[in-house]
């Protein structure tokens, strides 16, 4: 199984980025990918959505994704254009619902450290490792299960359990 | 070694004898949640997934609550998806304006959720139900439907950490200042992707309304799940609202916990959450003069009858402070009713406050009460995220029913023994 590795520029945010922020709920009267994406990261950094680009990185420090349930947040993230989502911890509801939406994320404390905004990024699935292109450093995060992989390279927990 | 009592509860519903922290494990369900944001999303993805129906019709739960009545078009369009697939699944336990409350209000109030059930729900404050003796946790929109279609949910066993609570609160000391307390000293990811197990002597003095807004508040420390051990107060609540026999699950004497916090009731003063994390506590007595311009009681966090009644104890015969707007909201239609029979929405109204159907609204900023740029507001509700209840450099301080209404009074956050 060999999920294709991420690669993209760092949007660099701190701790406890919530779910309100990622995609404000005065928004959730949509459930359009496309349409939430629009407004990814719109409290707490206006300008993300016109500067990020297809396959960009995020990386963020202890307890991304708090607060509700709404997949909304991952989707709006992974129709943003983002590739993977590197922190050193997640909350526990907004990482499974990554995985099952199909967005790639990975804990490595080590990574959120030292990586910085702008810095160019690679993500290798298979073995965990994190490459700084730009500095030449690498961090050892946690290689995904073989069934985490399956359900993200089907996009999601649906087609996974449809092609079962 | 022994287990906890959620890790009894996973294991009895994935048929094992035993199962330790770290394990992965599928479990039964026996009630699987959604409301009118999340359940659309999971709708959708229960469409493209090749299965005939629902689980169980029983088994399912959809509550309306969130823009409902609703607020625009779009919010309108999601009612009409979820209206249709409930009418279409024939899911009994299917609410909307009429029957509707504030989900994790009404479930309990309808028997839904009892002592030894396995519940999940797409809504992160379905850890709620842990107050009755149940293991339930919140999930995202696709863990719905596949829990929709199968009746069944994947977990990792949690470890847990053991809050131990002793003494008796004093007056106006409620389950809102104990979890605000519990934040405050673990973090908003203190407890995160652990189980957070309330016992001790202290237990006793906590009513069932304390016991739902301290595990509703669980999610607010990172925890899967919170959860109370199940005596004669839950017993009583579950035979008044419940058929179902409850199965009751008691902690082992050798359980292994990752840590033990102490809580002495007796010793808890109001406890208010500063912008804009709910970890960001002080107690009244550090409280500086913050001067507010609205109040909102409600929520499913503290939206219950016991909240109402000691916010009307506290407003009944005086006046809301000019230029704050109070806002208060009933968890149910049946809160409702027994506030209007209590005589609280008189109260309420002859001191300006607005008394609103149940709904969700404000606390996520959907409507019926956004701020405006610059606002504070003091709000019995979960959350003070940036931007939660409206423009991103708008102010929620999180506190009880007590505090909140003693604000409401006097312009800034204050406690009740001010008023």
């Amino acid at each position: 199984m060999n999920m294709k590795a991420a690669q993209g520029t760092v949007f660099r945010f701190g701790d406890n980025i919530d779910t309100d922020v990622i995609i404000p709920a005065r928004y959730l009267n949509s459930s359009d990918p496309k349409e939430l994406a629009t407004h990814c990261m719109e409290d707490i950094d206006k300008t993300f959505v016109d500067k990020v680009h297809e396959g960009d990185i995020i990386v963020a420090d202890k307890n991304f994704g708090c607060g509700s349930s709404r997949e909304h947040a991952p989707i709006a993230i992974k129709a943003a254009g983002v590739s993977c989502v590197i922190a050193k911890t997640f909350a526990r509801i907004f990482y499974r619902n990554a995985i099952n939406i199909g967005l790639p994320i990975i804990e490595c404390e080590e990574a959120a450290n030292d990586i910085k905004a702008g810095d160019e990024v690679k993500v290798d699935f298979d073995s965990g490792l994190i490459t700084n292109i730009s500095n030449g450093n690498t961090y050892q995060g946690q290689a995904f299960p073989e069934f985490m992989q399956k359900i993200i390279a089907s996009e999601g927990l649906v087609n996974y359990i449809n092609n079962k | 070694m022994g287990m906890t009592m959620t890790q009894k509860i996973l294991a009895a519903h994935a048929n094992l004898d035993k199962v330790v922290a770290g394990q992965l494990i599928e479990a039964d369900l026996d009630l699987v949640l959604g409301n009118d944001i999340t359940s659309p999303v999971a709708i959708h993805e229960i469409e493209k997934m090749n299965v005939d129906g629902v689980f169980h019709k029983d088994k399912i739960a959809l509550v309306m609550d969130h823009f409902v009545p609703n607020k625009d078009i779009k919010s309108a369009e999601h009612c009409k998806c979820v209206r249709e697939f409930a009418a279409k699944n024939e899911v009994t336990n299917y609410f909307d304006v009429g029957q509707m409350g504030i989900e994790h209000a009404l479930l309990p109030e309808k028997g839904l959720c009892i002592a030894g059930d396995c519940i999940i729900g797409a809504d992160s404050h379905t850890c709620t139900y842990g107050a009755l003796g149940a293991f339930s946790t919140g999930v995202g929109s696709t863990d719905m439907a596949a829990g929709m279609a199968t009746g069944k949910a994947w977990f990792k066993v949690p470890s847990a950490i053991k809050v131990e609570l002793i003494g008796k609160p004093s007056e106006y000391i409620s389950g809102k200042d104990v979890i605000l307390h519990l934040i405050g000293e673990i973090g908003v990811d203190g407890a995160l992707y652990r189980s957070l197990e309330f016992c001790g002597e202290g237990v006793k003095s906590l009513s069932m309304d304390d016991r739902l807004c301290i595990c509703n508040m669980a999610i607010e420390a990172g925890a899967k799940n919170g959860i109370f051990p199940v005596d004669d107060i839950t017993l009583d609540y579950i035979k008044e609202h419940s058929d179902r026999e409850p199965k009751v699950y008691e902690v082992d004497a050798d359980a292994e916990y990752d840590e033990t916090i102490l809580i002495d009731l007796s010793t808890l003063k109001s406890t208010v959450a500063y912008p804009h994390l709910p970890e960001n506590t002080k107690t009244i007595d550090e409280v500086e003069d913050i001067a507010i311009d609205q109040v909102v009681i409600g929520s499913c966090t503290n939206g219950r009858f016991e909240d109402l009644e000691t916010a009307a104890k506290i407003i009944k015969g005086k006046k809301v402070a000019k230029n704050v707007r109070c806002i208060i909201i009933p968890g149910t239609q049946n809160i409702y009713l027994q506030a209007m029979e209590a005589g609280f929405i008189r109260d309420f109204i002859e001191a300006g406050a607005i008394v609103s159907t149940p709904t969700c609204g404000p606390c996520l900023g959907g409507y019926m009460g956004i701020l405006a740029s610059g606002e504070k507001c003091v709000s019995t509700t979960n959350r003070n995220f940036v931007g939660r209840m409206g423009a991103v450099d708008s102010e929620i301080y999180l506190a009880s029913p007590a505090v909140a209404a003693a604000s409401a009074l006097t312009g800034k956050i204050s406690g009740p023994a001010e008023v």
